[in-house]
């Protein structure tokens, strides 16, 4: 809809970003993904505190770190973080 | 500071709040600025309303028709971060004269070290010395990163810009960075703190004290920046530990002038021999990697020199505190 179809009152009065940008996926940037070990994993959190995406998401509900890859962009920060380094940066399986 | 309470929080719990800077903004891989947001989201109290300088995450978060921030976001110009706050805050106090607000609301501004050091540096005093009441989060990756990696007040010595070339006619930037803190704490505000997102609960603690202060209270966030630096993605916030561990970025509060150390920086003046020399920081750096010339070592005793100079001023101004 462009703004000839309103009147001027009709309009936002400035410029307002209508949508929220959790619909605009960023995953598909990343190279590596992180891959996480269960064993290791203690819940500790950092990984969660440090994502810059927050991506990686604690479900109090189901007790577990679930990571979204549809925001991930790969930087690595949470398997370099890790203190008992349970996730490990990879490469994608080709589809083929 | 007399309502302040200890605020106390596990991992768990900060995990569980909602975030208010929402995934899907389009700052680079590894931005530590954005973590560095996200997290201090999370220790607002109550109804935020946030204003934002230009910068990498003023750009980043309102791409339209997106917009990445859950609570009132408010945008102008690069200079008007603190002034727009001030006025929000004036807005605010006429709803609340006029009986159409009744309960209190936070107001925090945003802006990089280009937006505070540099261009935010007069509406940010004037904005102080009419004593409004805002949190301003200065979030510093020592560059103007968003428009091209040029220099700004807060880069550091030695750091190659585009503005400020490695090369043989320039060791990459020659002045030291500008103490934007000391400088707030001139105007004898009530808070002032420097923070790091890899010490989160500090960060969130020392955000949480910012807000609970009446009138204008100044957070000086250190977040590294992967592509201005030429740094690796993954080390973002490992940056952030090794520059509190070489004291290029100590961390303090100063209420009312008051000049307290923070835990992590207090270990490290109660035991000096863990202090690591500033090497331990600079390399792995690409924005330093000219430094490890031998022709460039008066650069690297200097900042060292310049390093401890400064960290020992903050021991005598914490220690006569005590």
């Amino acid at each position: 809809m462009s703004s000839k179809d309103k009147g001027w009152k009709e309009i936002a009065p400035a410029g307002v970003t209508p949508k929220s940008s959790v619909g605009f996926m960023t995953g598909d940037w990343k190279t590596y993904m992180p891959v996480r070990d269960l064993e290791k994993c203690t819940t500790c959190m950092m990984c969660v505190l440090y994502c810059p995406e927050g991506c990686i998401r604690w479900r109090p509900e189901m007790g577990k770190i679930e990571i979204d890859l549809s925001f991930c962009k790969g930087c690595g920060i949470c398997a370099n973080e890790c203190p008992t380094k349970a996730i490990t940066m990879k490469l994608p399986e080709k589809e083929e | 500071m007399a309502t302040t309470q200890e605020w106390k929080f596990t991992a768990k719990e900060i995990a569980e709040k909602p975030d208010l800077f929402l995934p899907g903004h389009r700052a680079c891989a590894g931005c530590g600025p954005a973590n560095a947001l996200r997290m201090i989201m999370k220790a607002t109290r109550g109804p935020t309303i946030v204003t934002e300088a230009t910068g990498c995450m003023e750009v980043v978060s309102s791409i339209y028709p997106y917009t990445s921030w859950a609570v009132p976001w408010l945008h102008t110009a690069f200079e008007t971060s603190a002034a727009n706050a001030s006025g929000i805050d004036a807005a605010l106090r006429i709803l609340k004269q006029k009986g159409k607000l009744q309960e209190h609301v936070d107001v925090i501004a945003i802006a990089g070290d280009g937006g505070t050091f540099d261009i935010g540096l007069q509406a940010l005093s004037g904005a102080v010395e009419r004593g409004h009441d805002f949190l301003f989060v200065l979030y510093d990756n020592e560059g103007y990163m968003n428009t091209g990696i040029q220099r700004s007040g807060g880069t550091p010595m030695g750091a190659a810009t585009t503005t400020t070339p490695a090369g043989s006619v320039m060791p990459g930037k020659l002045q030291h960075k500008k103490p934007i803190a000391d400088i707030m704490v001139a105007h004898n505000m009530e808070y002032v703190a420097s923070a790091t997102p890899y010490y989160w609960k500090d960060m969130l603690q020392k955000v949480r004290k910012g807000l609970e202060v009446e009138g204008p209270a100044f957070l000086h966030v250190f977040a590294p920046c992967p592509r201005g630096w030429r740094s690796e993605s993954a080390k973002s916030i490992e940056y952030e530990k090794l520059a509190v561990e070489s004291c290029v970025f100590p961390l303090y509060e100063v209420v009312n002038g008051q000049y307290t150390l923070s835990t992590p920086s207090k270990l490290i003046s109660l035991a000096p021999q863990k202090k690591r020399p500033v090497t331990d920081y600079l390399k792995g750096q690409g924005r330093y990697r000219h430094l490890f010339n031998p022709k460039n070592k008066y650069v690297l005793d200097e900042i060292q020199r310049w390093t401890d100079e400064r960290w020992t001023i903050l021991l005598k101004k914490a220690e006569q505190n005590a």
